[in-house]
């Protein structure tokens, strides 16, 4: 445990202070909008109802939504969508407690200053603010409390977090990392709030050293986290801005080479290990690498057409499915020479070569159920399906591999789950669905014992995992030569040894220490 | 000098004031009374441009209040409110400050101000200066509320129901050091009171209103001894009444 804890702690200048940069941001720019917002409305209540219903509205879209929305909105990917987000959820407390708090000043007091001859400005400046300041400042604790909460959702959008904790430690069943990560955002939530506290009590209660250092500490700590990352450097510096997409890739390759690349995972165990080791491959060949983890699928997919991350493994029946939009059917070497083409000419990326396995959706069940209701194959599951429940991950439903394989076989089943991809095999294990789309590579097949039904119609298109690269590194030789040696190197059987080794809950390995079993297993003699 | 000519106050409710024509002769204290609602707050408004007249003009030393800068005249105009209106978050001392202040006086200036105005109403500058206002009794409050309401040297004062709020042994002490004020200083003041004895025994007129109208305006004197109505006899009644039992207590028992 305290091993598995000091390994996570490694990151935590980077990941703390990336957290901290966005949420120091975010609350900062909230507050500078949302307090000259408020006093703007104040005085107009139908202007205040519409600016706090419009931010009512925002705050009942989920979080992960509207980060989720923020990255085809702004075309965008990492700080900046994830900033907006932050900055929108922000808003609300401090509008609605401002608007409230002013205008439950003791109207005699308004009254008594107007009557006085105060103007309006001096009325809200001497008066109203000072007396709604607890109110006021209240909402804003309650907002940095969100910011700093909200922020470890930023993860999946690419911007580092610490929700890089929790998201890979999910994804990775380490939950040592899922610890540490809530904590970490729990602490510096309250810890925020305290400082906040001390400044508003400081102001109430005219002791301007309390004011000054609530706020004091709060910049400091900020700043500092923030530049955490830059001071504790023995890593390579991590560019935490996304490199600046280069419009016409062909040119930029020819005219300077590439000296740091940005490898791109999504969610789960295989893409940390693959990035890993796609990390190790660059760095030999002398590259500055930084890393994108835990990257929903299309995000991925969008950051790499527009050069914000360079290189990442995706499988080609989800790009044939889900980018090209494909219904047909057409055999492997058919799929990777049609999607090399479109993707090239669609957007400029390099389908640089398939690692050598395969990791494709295939339906699986327990052993013992399988033999009990005579199930082989999909074909089988027919007549079975109005009976049994099927779990999956949250995006398979979504997928047009689901209709295809409801059509193909003609499949309707009693219930269907969605679960992350790290409690679906525990969910059949103990018999909650009957039947899970797990992963053809995954290592927990063969140590859950769990049967993987044929497909003899051939719904699902292969899956070969291959390696994708950015307009800005298409072309570049060094890059190129780097990752073209892991090409047709890794099968099946190894990169489900290097999944169970991190998935399995004893003797766990890191995706990196994976990475680089994997390396020397399938290095060239 | 205070002159209403044919004003009329109309609220979106309804009429609150109507052909109302008054006027304070510089140095005069003028005594509204009248019942709930019968438009005393709404009169005093009127002087300093808190409420426009609907039609009617107001004049203040002769100039109309609608052709002069509405922040000026209140600030040249001192105000009393009934529940004292201090700002709970300011001591005393910058309650009474406030507006020399905000009229950019120098520090200095404003201390110096400041101690002559509290004891001017009785306060000791040094045990009151620093408090705040819920550190005060209701009296000592009301005093504060005087002192802040003369800081900008007013040459006129208005009074909505001052003293409503205190016990009766406070209250006879401020009104006539109120009283005392208005005569040294040489204030105009207009003054709202609904106890008829303070208003008889401190105004130079009285003007008695109902449901937006004057009923009539003139010497203690001249309503006591010539009520222009049952009205205006029947306000009167209580403080005659007082009297003589008082009168016939004190006979009885010397
Ligand atoms: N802002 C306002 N809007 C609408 N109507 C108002 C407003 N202020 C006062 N009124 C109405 O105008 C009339 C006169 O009100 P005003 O406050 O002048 O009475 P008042 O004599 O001061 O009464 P009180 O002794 O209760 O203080 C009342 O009928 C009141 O309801
Ligand atoms: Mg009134």
């Amino acid at each position: 445990m305290s091993a598995s804890l000091s390994e996570q702690l490694e990151h935590l200048p980077e990941y703390m202070g990336a957290h901290m940069l966005l949420c120091g941001v975010a609350l900062l720019l909230g507050l500078c909008i949302s307090l000259p917002m408020a006093l703007l409305v104040v005085r107009r209540p139908r202007a205040a109802a519409v600016v706090l219903g419009s931010a009512g509205v925002i705050q009942t879209i989920p979080s992960l939504a509207l980060l989720a929305l923020m990255v085809p909105l702004l075309k965008s990917f990492g700080f900046l969508p994830a900033l907006v987000a932050l900055v929108l959820y922000s808003m609300l407390p401090i509008l609605r407690n401002t608007v409230t708090g002013i205008s439950q000043v003791d109207p005699n007091l308004t009254e008594a200053a107007n009557a006085l001859g105060l103007t309006p400005g001096q009325m809200l400046r001497l008066v109203e603010i000072p007396l709604a300041l607890p109110i006021i400042v209240a909402g804003v604790r309650t907002s940095a409390v969100w910011v700093v909460g909200i922020a470890t959702l930023s993860t999946p959008v690419g911007q580092t977090s610490l929700g890089n904790y929790i998201f890979g430690g999910l994804q990775t069943r380490n939950w040592t990392a899922v610890m540490v990560g809530c904590v970490l955002a729990a602490a510096l939530a309250l810890l925020i709030d305290l400082l906040l506290a001390l400044a508003e009590r400081g102001a109430r209660l005219r002791r301007p050293m309390h004011t000054v250092l609530g706020l004091g500490a709060l910049v400091v700590v900020l700043v500092t986290g923030s530049l955490w990352p830059h001071l504790a450097t023995s890593r390579p510096p991590d560019t935490r801005q996304v490199v600046a997409p280069q419009t016409s890739a062909g040119a930029a390759s020819q005219s300077a080479p590439v000296t740091s690349v940005r490898v791109g995972a999504k969610t789960f165990t295989e893409q940390y290990i693959l990035a890993a080791l796609m990390e190790r491959h660059l760095r030999a060949a002398g590259l500055v690498v930084t890393r994108a983890d835990s990257l929903g699928s299309t995000v991925a997919f969008d950051a790499l057409c527009r050069s914000e991350i360079d290189v990442y493994v995706d499988y080609s029946g989800t790009l044939w499915a889900n980018a090209m939009k494909r219904q047909d059917k057409a055999p492997p070497w058919k799929v990777l020479a049609e999607l090399a083409g479109w993707l090239a000419d669609r957007h400029g990326v390099r389908l640089l070569g398939a690692l050598g396995f395969e990791n494709a959706y295939a339906l699986a069940m327990r052993r013992d159920r399988a033999t009990q209701l005579g199930i082989a194959t999909v074909q089988d599951l027919t007549h079975h399906a109005p009976l049994l429940a099927v779990g999956s991950d949250y995006e398979f439903f979504q997928r047009p591999e689901w209709r295809t394989l409801q059509q193909t076989y003609g499949l309707a089943f009693r219930e269907t789950v969605s679960f992350d991809s790290t409690f679906m095999y525990p969910a059949v294990v103990e018999n909650k669905v009957d039947i899970i789309t797990a992963f053809s590579s995954d290592g927990r097949i063969a140590a859950y014992d769990l049967v993987v039904l044929d497909d003899p119609r051939h719904a699902f298109p292969p899956y070969d995992a291959v390696v994708l690269l950015s307009p800005r590194v298409a072309t570049d030789a060094a890059v190129v030569g780097a990752l073209q040696e892991m090409l047709g190197r890794i099968d099946v059987a190894h990169m489900r040894q290097a999944n169970l080794m991190v998935d399995r809950d004893d003797d766990k390995w890191t995706p990196d220490q994976a990475a680089g079993w994997l390396d020397e297993q399938t290095r060239r003699p | 000098m205070i002159e209403l000519h044919c004003v009329q106050v109309t609220y979106p409710g309804g009429v609150a004031l109507q052909d109302l024509s008054l006027t304070v002769a510089a140095g005069q204290m003028l005594v509204l009374v009248g019942e709930s609602g019968s438009g005393k707050t709404t009169t005093l408004k009127l002087v300093n441009r808190r409420v426009d007249p609907t039609s009617g003009t107001v004049l203040v030393d002769g100039r109309n209040v609608a052709t002069v800068d509405a922040i000026a005249l209140r600030r040249s105009v001192g105000t009393v409110f009934q529940r004292f209106g201090l700002f709970p978050h300011m001591t005393v001392a910058e309650n009474v400050g406030l507006l020399p202040r905000l009229m950019g006086c120098s520090a200095a200036d404003i201390h110096a101000r400041v101690n002559t105005l509290l004891e001017m109403v009785g306060l000791a500058p040094q045990v009151f200066g620093d408090r705040f206002p819920a550190e005060l009794s209701g009296g000592q409050q009301q005093r504060v509320g005087v002192a802040r309401a003369l800081a900008p040297r007013p040459r006129i004062l208005l009074m909505d129901e001052p003293f409503g709020a205190l016990d009766p042994v406070t209250r006879e002490g401020l009104a006539t050091q109120v009283r005392q004020l208005h005569v040294d200083l040489g204030l105009t003041t207009v003054l709202v009171t609904h106890d008829m004895t303070e208003a008889l025994l401190m105004g130079d007129q009285v003007a008695v209103m109902h449901a937006g109208v004057l009923l009539q305006l003139g010497t203690p004197a001249q309503l006591l001894h010539a009520p222009s109505s049952d009205r205006v006899r029947a306000l009167l009644e209580t403080p005659r009444l007082q009297v003589e039992r008082l009168g016939r207590l004190v006979s009885g028992a010397a």
